[in-house]
């Protein structure tokens, strides 16, 4: 009996099981050797601009990981009807109504984030990850690989996010998520009693691109195999 | 003397890549060379001053809030169809690329060519979509205005990727990190001249100035108005909310 699901199973979906290791790399990849910010280059517009909170910053990447995760589905669902002329229009109308859907929830339930996210959950349409994702992969892939990847690319940003945002709150104003971590400034407490200062410097947007250099710095370090050739 | 102010404030303060961070893919993707970097630039100009007035149209006629009881009568002033913005911009933007394309292809092949293959590219690139989104964000007023914010804010744009593939010209004769090598090294540049753009923060006087100021002194002291912010915005949106409900 059992041998015979099994034959079932082969004939009926010659695809892998549903996490099988090469499904799990989809995630796993982006997240570090295959990041598509710090290696693929894709995504930075709105990464740099809203990392000064690290509330934001996660914000951010849950919106960009629905959007993606969603977004390469349908792409994927609609990819043998889609003609490849309009593809781009095709893709930007799907991508721009997850967003309105985003932008709705977020002005629902989290009016003053709405308000500091201003016009980058707008530019969540234009972010390069989503348009690359869809071309490079859910354009050509069934849907479960397109969703994995798709989750994966989004958590890959994500982590840069959020990184730079915790660096960038830290330093810039002591606090995390807006909690007060390294005592108070005011009242020299904690670390402010040995003479430490906030770096005021850290919440203006030219740092987040030399934080990102830093990034791609030590990564590459790391992992010797990703530094350009000349 | 306000196009002037408005075109200094786009190009240098609000300067699209330097401080708000728009266009950074291509910015970073296209410009290992001067000369296509300006091919791209131009393109971004040429882009920006067609789709940010058409925008301002839309968003002033059918998008804004009561915005259809100019176009339509006065029985449509209820209507709000600001929830549309994203979609009829970004529609706006790709089928204008497209035609741009096919007009300069007929009319103008020599610009044709040197635009070419960076035409389609601008339909996703976010500094286009930007550009419309902070027109409509800060509420430019004139159909004039907004041309000259498009123009400025394209200059802007172009002034960044003209420098910075000039510079990565002469970077390759610098011995780099190796990790740091390529892309590392131009985020850090970057930054650096984002520092330098920072000082024209300055230099805008009257009531910009003043904004400017608000705007840092809240950067800075984000915790503590935030607070108070807060529970004031809240209680708006729950009170938004409540209404809708109702």
């Amino acid at each position: 009996m059992a041998e015979v699901a099994e034959q079932e199973k082969v004939v009926k979906a010659p695809s892998e099981p549903l996490f099988s290791k090469k499904n799990r790399k989809l995630i796993t990849d982006p997240l570090t050797d295959n990041n598509p910010i710090t290696i693929q280059v894709l995504g930075i517009c709105s990464a740099l601009a809203i990392t000064a909170e690290l509330k934001a910053s996660i914000v951010m990447t849950i919106a960009v990981l629905f959007v993606m995760g969603v977004g390469n589905v349908v792409i994927s669902l609609m990819r043998n009807i889609i003609p490849s002329k309009i593809r781009i229009i095709a893709q930007l109308i799907v991508v721009a109504t997850l967003v309105i859907i985003v932008d709705l929830v977020l002005k629902t339930y989290a009016y003053s984030l709405s308000k500091t996210l201003s016009v980058f959950i707008g530019l969540i349409i234009t972010n390069c990850i989503i348009m690359g994702r869809f071309e490079a992969f859910a354009l050509a892939n069934r849907p479960w690989r397109s969703f994995l990847d798709g989750i994966g690319n989004a958590a890959g940003y994500g982590i840069i996010l959020i990184i730079v945002g915790f660096f960038r709150e830290l330093l810039g104003t002591g606090t995390l998520l807006g909690i007060p971590v390294l005592g108070d400034p005011v009242d020299k407490t904690g670390l402010y009693a040995f003479g430490y200062e906030n770096n005021g410097f850290m919440l203006y947007p030219p740092m987040a691109l030399v934080v990102v250099g830093l990034i791609i710095w030590v990564q590459r370090s790391r992992n010797e195999a990703l530094i350009e050739q000349e | 003397m306000e196009h002037l102010e408005l075109f200094f404030k786009s190009v240098f303060i609000d300067n699209m890549v330097f401080a708000t961070f728009l266009g950074m893919c291509s910015y970073l993707a296209v410009s290992k060379k001067v000369a296509t970097a300006v091919g791209l630039g131009a393109a971004v100009i040429f882009v920006l001053a067609v789709t940010v007035p058409l925008n301002w149209l839309l968003d002033q006629y059918i998008l804004q809030p009561g915005a259809l009881a100019k176009t339509l009568g006065p029985e449509y002033a209820e209507y709000d169809l600001s929830f549309l913005s994203f979609i009829m911009f970004i529609a706006t933007i790709a089928t204008m690329v497209q035609l741009v394309e096919i007009v300069v292809e007929k009319f103008s092949p020599a610009l044709y060519n040197s635009l070419g293959i960076f035409l389609p590219l601008i339909a996703v690139n976010c500094a286009i979509l930007g550009g419309s989104l902070f027109m409509q964000a800060r509420e430019i007023p004139t159909l004039g205005m907004a041309l000259n914010y498009g123009v400025s804010s394209g200059i802007g744009w172009f002034l960044a990727i003209l420098a910075i593939a000039a510079i990565r010209e002469k970077i390759r004769y610098s011995s780099v990190p190796a990790p740091l090598r390529g892309l590392g090294i131009t985020f850090i540049i970057t930054g650096l001249m984002g520092i330098g753009f920072l000082s024209f923060g300055g230099m805008l006087t009257g009531e910009d100035e003043g904004n400017k100021k608000e705007k840092i002194e809240q950067a800075i002291k984000i915790e503590d108005e935030k607070k108070d912010d807060v529970a004031k915005k809240e209680e708006e949106s729950t009170k938004n909310t409540t209404a809708l409900n109702q």
